[in-house]
């Protein structure tokens, strides 16, 4: 495996998990000696979760990535002993920070959940490869990551419009609709990684998921009211 | 040896180690304790070792040995070691052994001496203290040298922070004690030293005194470039020589003399020799014994049209034996070497060969996992700083884990078998073994695994030294907390592995070689002397390539002469299908199943083979400069070659002619040098001399690169009267069309006197460019259809510099000749032979085996997003159309478990066997223990 296989949520899982700093080491950059040059992906990776960390209030030095090769063994120590003291500087996590740690606990959950939906969004960054280390700075800005958060989107299921015809809820990925023949499917909210497939899926001529970005859900219709009463229906049976 | 080519019969002397290899576990304990120390040969003498040691500490094998310092060997007594030895290994009575075997091939790489500067005086080499050798430098930077990777002076154990490189010592000499060649090497690892020393003290000032700078390799110009603008770093272009030491502190003043600024001195605090490359010792008796010649500078006397053949049929030559070589040449020779051993003896190929028959495996995927723990004392290693028992007894706490032991050296023969053993004996189904990095002996413990029956991906190794031990030394008691952390998080992710298969991909025997070049055709033959059937395609109506516009070598070999019997071999051949006048249109498959439509004079024909090897050549450079397509007087020197070949009579009796070198390249399009154009042009330059001795021929020129022995011809063109004039990148010559004071239409051309700084003019009657040697125009269109990498300057990028220099990162495809990078006819040759070895480890096996640890794709939760098409170089995940629209698919053929597209997979459809999301993360979540967990909840309460 390569260091471009380090995930987004591992380290927000390492974070969660009360971790007070995580060190990524990956092969020195331009020197892959495949020919995938990894290293820039989970550079990236990190590049984005700093400025995620800078926007949560956490202190973005408790993450690093170092690149180098495995003989330099000096290097290393000298990286990971400044890397240790600083992290020794800032203090354990979130109280270095002044941060409620009930309320950085719910801030990262809520964040891990939304990785997919990063993923979806920021995919081209995240597969880019910035040489020059000046423009590292730029590629995520805090602006972007605000924007991320607050413009997040969501996706609804207009009842007066869902025919129950099943394709959305067999291509969600993350099973997330609720659905049966001739029952108005439901997207569950909890389940939902915000992917836009049922949206993508939805017949052009039904068009009933709808995407909101930045506003509430409404609130599913309750179980109750989820059969579908089709015209057909009702003529032949008067 | 006595014998001849197919059945020799070598008796060898194996001089005693006093040391039972099959006993000894390398734990150096004898080391420890014995009396004797004496000055360390590995570490130039410069630190002190024992009687008993290990070479060093990557030898293999890692046994220890006893030399003639031992005192007991001396004077009978002592025997400290036999005492301390656990495993009885030592054997103060061993006697010389002798052995006889039979062979039907030999390969001598008795490699290089370094050049001893104790020879000459003048270097003050063992007067000075802080004058050194670049090998004892090399040794002073490692971090297994004499002070642990510290540069200190050997005066007062203090680092230097003024160091002076001074290059060619001990070559590009004629004088008793030097050589006249040029050692090949020298700038460049000057150079590698530079860039460390500053990677060791940043601050540091380095100084390199020399004459041509020599970075004529693959990327080496680069390589200068870098060190060049290195803060702090000076490039001296000088004589050089060293004259005081300063009584009080040992500081060395060179004293050197520059065109610019006369003679100067300078204080060092320390100097290193840039020492040359000296034949091998005891060159004279080795070729004595083996019946070959030696050459004139006493390396090997090799065939200039296959430099690994030596003198007599059957002994073959590899390495610096050839003549000075850097390592990925070497590689190339020693690969080719190879090949050439299998055209002598294919016909008994794999007669030695025994197959490995393994138990069946037992299927556990349906138990609760039973895990042990086999925990490390890598002899003191691990032992001396980490509490091995107390691991042992916290891993019998952690979950799911019934078994604990330490081992002295799990690696060690009986160790590995009492794994296996225990393996079967207490039913488990998951091993850990937390000992060394993974890199070295994973494949080893799998393989214990395999022994006991049970998968070898339900193996986890705990990495408990390089990330441990041997960084927290002095920390013990962290240490040992440390190593029980590692191996809980070991054992969590062993909970979670799965059973995974490897499979065999079939191998067709046949082989691609694209391009009919001298490369390609060389390589072409050695594959089909080993009766494996070859197409080579050639886009060309006619074999030969580049080679067609030579004439001579500056060895003196008809090229001409060469190539037509060259093609004659290969049109000849049985097994070589030769396809001219070829495009090739699709390349599809993997290693071992190439198919490759070719439209060719044959027509349109479908290639089925195992590997594929590009040796495409390349182009020259059409000069923009120098009047170069206005004036017929101006050509490359390529067409200047092909002028003194036909005999040309206006050039033949020109009064004058002018050769400007590095014209297209080492400069800012192309930042390479072409390495053979400094060559090039002495060869003509001799061929013209000797037409028309009275011709006056100038080369202008940045650095002479004429390395190795074609130093020898460049000192013979200087006697000759060629002058050579040096100049500036920022001031090169310029030529215009004009009259000689006898009004005679000539070529003025300018140039700055590097010695006295005016102008010089020239009246030429002809100029010959040394053009670029630039990738050939079908570069990228190949590199498309296999699926290979360019580098940086546009030629083909090998697998890895020195340890696959003739093979891409891309399975079963390999590479030679210029495609690679410029490179001589000989270079070439070794390199052809070189692939083809490569390609015969490929097709002499009837399988190849791909790793288990690959990717799949759960097509319920792929939203068909294209994110791991899209960053996959491997071209592994393709899309196929289902009923629930797009899904990815990967072909676990040419899947190489990077996992990039793990991380970009928003919905965790696509996984990398033996590294899934639930395996790491359950190494994360491990890496606090729960009871810590619970004590924090708890101080939380």
């Amino acid at each position: 495996m390569c260091s471009g296989r380090v995930d987004l949520a591992y380290v927000l899982r390492a974070f969660s998990n009360g971790i007070d700093g995580v060190f990524i080491g990956g092969c020195r950059l331009n020197e892959c000696n495949y020919i995938t040059h990894g290293n820039y992906h989970a550079l990236n990776m990190v590049l984005l979760c700093r400025k995620i960390m800078e926007y949560t209030g956490l202190n973005p030095e408790r993450l690093r990535i170092e690149f180098m090769s495995g003989s330099e063994g000096n290097l290393f120590a000298e990286v990971v002993n400044d890397f240790v003291k600083k992290v020794k500087e800032l203090g354990p996590l979130g109280k270095g920070e002044g941060i409620d740690k009930e309320d950085l606990n719910s801030k990262l959950a809520e964040i891990t959940k939304l990785v997919p939906y990063i993923k979806v969004v920021k995919q081209e960054k995240l597969a880019s490869r910035i040489e020059n280390p000046a423009e590292y700075d730029e590629l995520f800005t805090i602006d972007e990551i605000e924007r991320l958060f607050s413009e997040v989107v969501s996706y609804y299921i207009d009842p007066g419009k869902c025919q129950a015809c099943m394709i959305c809820a067999r291509r969600c990925p993350a099973e997330a609709i609720i659905s049966a023949k001739n029952q108005i499917h439901v997207i569950d909210q909890e389940k939902c990684i915000k992917c836009g497939t049922c949206f993508d899926a939805c017949p052009t001529r039904f068009g009933a998921v709808t995407k909101l970005s930045g506003e509430p859900v409404p609130p599913p219709v309750t179980e109750s009211e989820r059969t579908i009463v089709r015209k057909s229906k009702e003529q032949s049976n008067p | 040896m006595e014998g001849e080519a197919g059945n020799f019969r070598v008796r060898l002397n194996k001089k005693p180690k006093y040391i039972d290899e099959s006993k000894c576990t390398g734990c150096t304990v004898c080391v420890e304790y014995c009396p004797v120390k004496y000055p360390d040969q590995y570490n130039q003498e410069i630190s002190l070792n024992k009687a008993v040691h290990i070479y060093f500490p990557q030898a293999i094998p890692l046994v220890a040995y006893i030399d003639e310092s031992c005192l007991y060997l001396k004077e009978k007594k002592c025997r400290i070691c036999e005492g301390v030895c656990k495993n009885n290994a030592i054997n103060l009575n061993q006697t010389p052994e002798k052995l006889e075997v039979k062979v039907g091939a030999i390969i001598l790489s008795p490699g290089l001496e370094p050049y001893d500067p104790g020879l000459r005086e003048e270097y003050r080499y063992g007067e000075f203290e802080n004058v050194v050798t670049s090998m004892d430098y090399e040794r002073l930077l490692c971090s297994t040298g004499p002070y642990q990777g510290e540069i200190l002076r050997a005066s007062d154990r203090k680092h230097p922070h003024k160091v002076a490189w001074i290059q060619c010592v001990g070559s590009r000499q004629v004088i008793p004690g030097g050589n006249s060649y040029c050692s090949a090497v020298c700038c460049t690892y000057a150079q590698k030293q530079v860039i460390l020393t500053k990677d060791h003290d940043a601050l540091a000032q380095c100084t390199i005194f020399h004459n041509d700078i020599r970075s004529y390799g693959k990327d080496f110009e680069r390589f200068y470039e870098r060190t060049e603008k290195l803060p702090g770093v000076r490039f001296i272009r000088s004589y050089t020589s060293i004259v005081k030491e300063n009584p009080e502190t040992k500081n060395v003043t060179v004293r050197y003399s520059t065109t610019g600024d006369g003679v100067k001195e300078e204080e060092f605090d320390m100097v290193v020799l840039s020492v040359g490359l000296n034949p091998p010792a005891g060159v004279q008796g080795m070729a004595e014994k083996f019946g070959i010649e030696l050459g004139p500078h006493h390396f090997c006397k090799v065939n200039t049209v296959n430099p690994m053949e030596t003198s007599r049929p059957g002994i073959f030559v590899s390495g610096a034996f050839q003549g000075p070589t850097d390592i990925p040449e070497s590689v190339f020779s020693a690969s080719g070497a190879g090949s050439q051993c299998g055209e002598l003896l294919s016909f008994r190929r794999g007669n030695l060969a025994r197959e490995r028959i393994y138990p069946p495996e037992r299927d556990v995927s349906g138990e609760e996992p039973r895990i042990g723990v086999f925990v490390c004392h890598c002899g003191a290693n691990i032992g001396r700083i980490v509490n091995v028992p107390s691991t042992v007894e916290y891993a019998l706490t952690l979950p799911n884990v019934v078994y604990a032991q330490e081992q002295l050296f799990s690696c060690a023969t009986n160790s590995a078998k009492e794994i296996t053993d225990m393996t079967k004996e207490k039913g488990l189904n998951r091993v850990v073994v937390a000992a060394c990095s993974p890199r070295t002996l994973e494949p080893l413990f799998r393989d214990t695994l395999r022994e006991a029956g049970i998968n070898q991906y339900y193996f986890e190794m705990a990495n408990i030294r390089e990330h441990n031990s041997w960084v927290h030394a002095k920390e013990k008691e962290e240490a040992t907390q440390k190593a029980k952390d590692i191996i809980r998080m070991s054992v969590a992710r062993a909970c979670h592995l799965e059973p995974l298969q490897e499979f065999d991909l079939p191998v067709n025997k046949t082989a691609l070689v694209v391009g009919g070049g001298i490369a390609g055709m060389n390589c072409a033959l050695s594959i089909a002397n080993q009766r494996h059937e070859v197409h080579l395609v050639e886009k060309d109506t006619d074999l030969g390539g580049m080679a067609r516009k030579l004439h001579y070598t500056l060895e003196g070999l008809d090229v001409q002469d060469y190539l037509r019997d060259l093609k004659r071999k290969v049109y000849q051949h049985p097994l070589v299908h030769v396809h001219t006048g070829a495009t090739i249109m699709e390349a599809t498959g993997y290693i071992g199943n190439f198919t490759t439509r070719v439209k060719s004079e044959r027509g349109l024909t479908e290639i089925k083979h195992g590997a594929a090897v590009i040796a495409i050549g390349a182009d020259v450079y059409t000069p923009a400069e120098y009047l170069y397509g206005e004036d017929d007087r101006v050509m490359t020197h390529l067409e200047l070659e092909e002028q003194i070949a036909r005999g040309d009579e206006g050039l033949v009796n020109s009064g004058s002619l002018v050769m400007i070198q590095c014209v297209g390249c080492r400069n800012e399009d192309r930042n390479y040098c072409s390495r053979i154009c400094c060559s090039e042009s002495i060869k003509n330059a001799l061929k013209l001399k000797e037409i028309n001795p009275r011709m006056d021929i100038y080369i202008l020129f940045r650095d002479m690169r004429t390395y190795g022995f074609k130093e020898d011809y460049y000192r013979e063109a200087a006697g000759k009267e060629v002058r050579f004039i040096r100049y500036e990148p920022d001031d090169k010559p310029q030529v215009e069309a004009g009259e000689s004071d006898e009004g005679q239409p000539v070529l003025k051309v300018t140039v700055t006197d590097p010695v006295l700084g005016n102008k010089l003019e020239i009246d030429a009657d002809r100029i010959a460019l040394a053009a670029a040697v630039i990738p050939s125009a079908a570069t990228r269109e190949v590199a498309e259809l296999f699926k290979v990498t360019l580098s940086p300057d546009g030629f083909f990028k090998e697998a890895h510099v020195k340890l696959r220099p003739v093979e891409f990162g891309t399975d079963g495809v390999y590479l030679c000749g210029m495609a690679h990078y410029p490179k001589l006819m000989a270079e070439t040759i070794n390199q052809a032979y070189g692939a083809a070895g490569r390609v015969l480890t490929l097709l002499s096996r009837d399988t190849v085996v791909a790793s288990g640890s690959v990717c799949r794709v759960d097509e319920r939760k792929c939203m068909g997003c294209g994110a791991c098409v899209s960053v996959c170089t491997y071209g592994a995940i393709e899309f196929s159309e289902t009923r629930q629209g797009k899904k990815a698919v990967v072909n676990p053929v040419l899947c190489k478990g990077d996992g990039l597209c793990n991380a970009k997979c928003p919905t965790g459809a696509i996984s990398l066997k033996h590294f899934t999301d639930k395996e790491l993360l359950s190494e994360i979540d491990a890496v606090v223990p729960e009871e810590e967990i619970l004590r924090q909840i708890d101080a939380a309460v």
